[in-house]
């Protein structure tokens, strides 16, 4: 009855992806691999023809329990520069019948013969269900699940830092904000202690960083300036409305007092810091414009790219999804 | 019609027995250990060589799901799938549909379960009339029927003011009253113990302050009402740290903990398996090392099975959208008998699932004593053999423990020196 660990579950036996579920447990080389295709796919998407066959005859399904725009954009760009078929559908889940019309769900799209599904839903967890209980070789891609994992994002980041970076020794990296909440957050800190970053600080008041943290690698601080002095990386994370009726903030101006990314704040950063934000952008609540217009944002070349991380994952999932029926084949014919 | 169970290993914690011997059983009860009484030379021979002869468990803590959820369970499903398990007297919630707040549905149940014969059920009034929290029931008229205490179950009580009214006028009426401490401001919306798993694979937290505020609140007004209490499913280590200040302060309660919450950690919980899903959650490797200290001490006096059989879709969900609970009162012996290896010796163990939740309650059940009605289990400690979705009795299909193999079996099981189970 033990369910199997989803860091074991992604990968075939030649480790290989072939679900991407969570950043957690995936090695430096994988993660590389990643950044280094997608490296290959940017600079194609320089060129008149963007499009390369990769999941010709292939059916992409993004399945979104959550609304999305932008997520759900560039996985629609993605999957079809690579020449595949992408379904969109948006489904709305009643909190009582959660369970089941997910299960159903899943049926009905498993029976139209799709390839992959990229799944984004409100509950921690989710994509790891939906890979237990599909039928086998489908690729699952997971575009957010609760606040557990939002690995795609991670890994935009990961190439944005990287292609301003160059690498990721001797770096820090500054995240802030509302990390109790944030699946972002959590994908960045596995990536980045994964990729060997000298250090991760987590930025914002008790009430949004909690103290665990600190036992997953990270260094906690409840003071802005602390937080960014002499970093190189500002990751800056988007700060929802409701917290305010939690208990969680007094006010959007309170924590842009506190925590609110402006010119002065930067300063304690590294003069040649870049800043980052997942997106979309509260203006004045978590960040100014000045930040978010300035020399220093790098928001813009998230989104770029953004399209070639997607693009990277979805073929090597498909290609591990191959490799394993391929494998299970000539294991069959071996007997 | 007499009975005797020969050459077994008796082994009774509520008087210091472990021995081999004979035990007589005469019109439903004990009559003899050892040297058999006059007449028994026509008395029906059970041989239990190699066997152990225990007494019927207690087990405080069945959800039997009758009246109201037949998909889940039945009296009949459950209470076979207790006898199954070697218990032979349970405590069933009053969260039935409709609820146990009213005289009619408390002899339903006890009517249903006597139909059944399995084992001994008591059922537990609601405290407030359908566990609203405001309006008392008629916590004389429902132990009147049969009722074994009173709980308001895991609902919550509408005011601080109201609970201290329902203690008062419990104890007015020296009835027991069961708490299930929880703090709902701070549990509600969470699905696992607040600490690093949760916050790493991004599930809502339950912190331990919602069971230990509720838990100091309960304490102060039972000290204050003087109302008879236990505590149901305690799961910190701060909570059994509280309760033995207080009765070394002399106040009289009693606690009980939940075979998972004992066996079991948060560190599971990167599965995100909706099985490991329930309330209390299962907590830190603190937690439970306290939980089996506060055993091992007396502080906890009874561990029981929590079993709430769900249908199987309950549990085919994302982690947080599953029903929480598991259906554990078949493995319960095997199980508690594991904590052998966390330094537990076999009296302690078999004492907190026999005589010391029978002594929660003021129940005379738990023992193999001469006098006492002959519930007994009849149990081989070293047979090998795995639970499975085919062989399970209960109803519920959720147990991380169904397909597992266990080493110690209940061959039979006896209710008033009735065999009411038997295995093979």
């Amino acid at each position: 009855m033990m369910r199997s660990d989803p860091r074991a579950l992604q990968l075939n036996e030649r480790g290989q992806l072939k679900h991407f579920l969570t950043l957690d447990g995936l090695d430096k080389t994988i993660l590389t691999e990643i950044l280094d295709r997608a490296d290959s796919f940017l600079s194609m998407g320089e060129q008149s023809v963007k499009k390369v066959p990769l999941l010709r005859g292939k059916t992409v399904v993004n399945l979104f329990f959550e609304n999305s725009t932008r997520t759900r954009t560039t996985f629609e760009l993605a999957a079809k520069r690579l020449s595949a078929d992408v379904i969109n559908l948006n489904i709305e889940t009643s909190a009582t019948s959660k369970g089941e019309s997910l299960l159903d769900t899943l049926k009905n799209l498993e029976a139209m013969q799709s390839d992959m599904f990229v799944v984004r839903h409100s509950d921690s967890g989710a994509a790891h269900f939906i890979a237990e209980h599909c039928t086998p070789n489908v690729a699952i891609i997971n575009a957010g699940d609760g606040r557990h994992a939002h690995p795609t994002q991670a890994m935009l980041d990961m190439l944005t830092i990287r292609r301003h970076k160059g690498q990721f020794d001797g770096l820090k990296v500054a995240i802030v904000g509302d990390i109790l909440h944030s699946r972002v957050a959590r994908s960045q800190l596995h990536a980045l202690t994964t990729l060997g970053v000298d250090e991760v600080r987590l930025v914002g008041p008790k009430t949004l960083v909690p103290s665990y943290f600190s036992e997953m690698g990270a260094t906690i601080c409840h003071d802005l300036e602390a937080g960014l002095r002499d970093v190189d990386v500002v990751v800056m994370l988007r700060l929802q409305k409701e917290r305010m009726a939690g208990g969680l903030l007094p006010s959007e101006s309170e924590f842009y007092r506190l925590y609110g990314l402006t010119e002065e704040a930067l300063s304690w950063a590294k003069s040649d810091a870049i800043v980052m934000h997942p997106g979309p952008i509260n203006r004045g609540v978590e960040i100014s414009s000045e930040v978010a217009d300035g020399e220093h944002s790098v928001i813009l070349n998230q989104v770029t790219n953004g399209i070639a991380v997607r693009m990277a994952v979805l073929s090597m999932a498909m290609s591990g999804q191959l490799q394993t029926i391929e494998d299970s084949n000539s294991a069959g014919e071996n007997v | 019609m007499k009975l005797r169970i020969r050459n077994g290993r008796l082994m009774d914690p509520s008087q210091g027995l472990d021995t081999q011997a004979d035990l007589f059983i005469d019109n439903q009860k004990i009559v003899a250990i050892g040297e058999a009484p006059a007449d028994f030379d026509d008395a029906q021979e059970v041989d239990a060589s190699g066997l152990w002869v225990l007494p019927g468990l207690v087990d405080l803590a069945v959800s039997l799901r009758e009246p109201g959820f037949s998909q889940k369970g039945s009296i009949a499903s459950e209470g076979r799938a207790a006898v199954s398990g070697g218990v032979t007297t349970l405590i069933c919630p009053p969260d039935t549909k409709p609820i146990v707040d009213t005289p009619s549905v408390a002899a339903l149940i006890q009517d249903k379960a006597d139909e059944a014969g399995m084992a001994n059920v008591f059922p537990l009034g609601a405290l407030t009339q359908g566990l609203d929290g405001a309006h008392l029931s008629n916590m004389v008229s429902l132990t009147d029927a049969g009722c074994i205490a009173l709980s308001n179950h895991r609902h919550p009580m509408a005011s601080s003011k109201i609970l201290t009214r329902a203690l008062e006028y419990a104890a007015s009426n020296d009835l027991l009253v069961v708490f299930h401490s929880d703090e709902v401001s701070l549990s509600e919306g969470g699905c696992a113990h607040e600490g690093l798993m949760s916050t790493a694979h991004g599930l809502a937290g339950i912190p331990e302050t919602a069971e230990t505020i509720a838990l100091m609140r309960d304490l102060l007004l039972i000290e204050k009402t003087g109302v008879r209490a236990h505590f149901a499913r305690i799961s910190c280590a701060k909570s059994v740290e509280m309760i033995a200040n207080a009765r070394a302060a002399g106040l009289d309660v009693t606690a009980d903990v939940a075979i998972h919450n004992v066996l079991l950690t948060d560190s599971v919980l990167n599965q995100f398996d909706g099985h490991y899903h329930v309330i209390p959650p299962l907590r830190s490797e603190a937690d439970r090392l306290a939980l089996i200290e506060g055993i091992k001490n007396g502080v906890i006096s009874a561990i029981c099975s929590d079993h709430q059989p769900h249908e199987k879709m309950a549990k085919v969900a994302p982690f947080a959208a599953t029903a929480p609970g598991m259906a554990n009162v078949e493995v319960l012996l095997p199980l508690a008998l594991q904590l052998v290896e966390q330094g537990l010796d076999h009296a302690t163990i078999l004492s907190r699932i026999t005589a010391g939740p029978a002594s929660c309650f003021g129940l005379e059940a738990g023992s193999l004593a001469v006098g006492s009605f002959a519930d007994f289990v009849l149990y081989k400690e070293d047979e090998q053999w795995q639970w499975t979705p085919e062989n399970r009795k209960t109803k519920g299909h959720n147990s991380p423990y169904i397909g597992e193999s266990f080493t110690g079996k209940v061959l039979a099981t006896y209710v008033s020196g009735q065999c009411v189970f038997a295995n093979r």
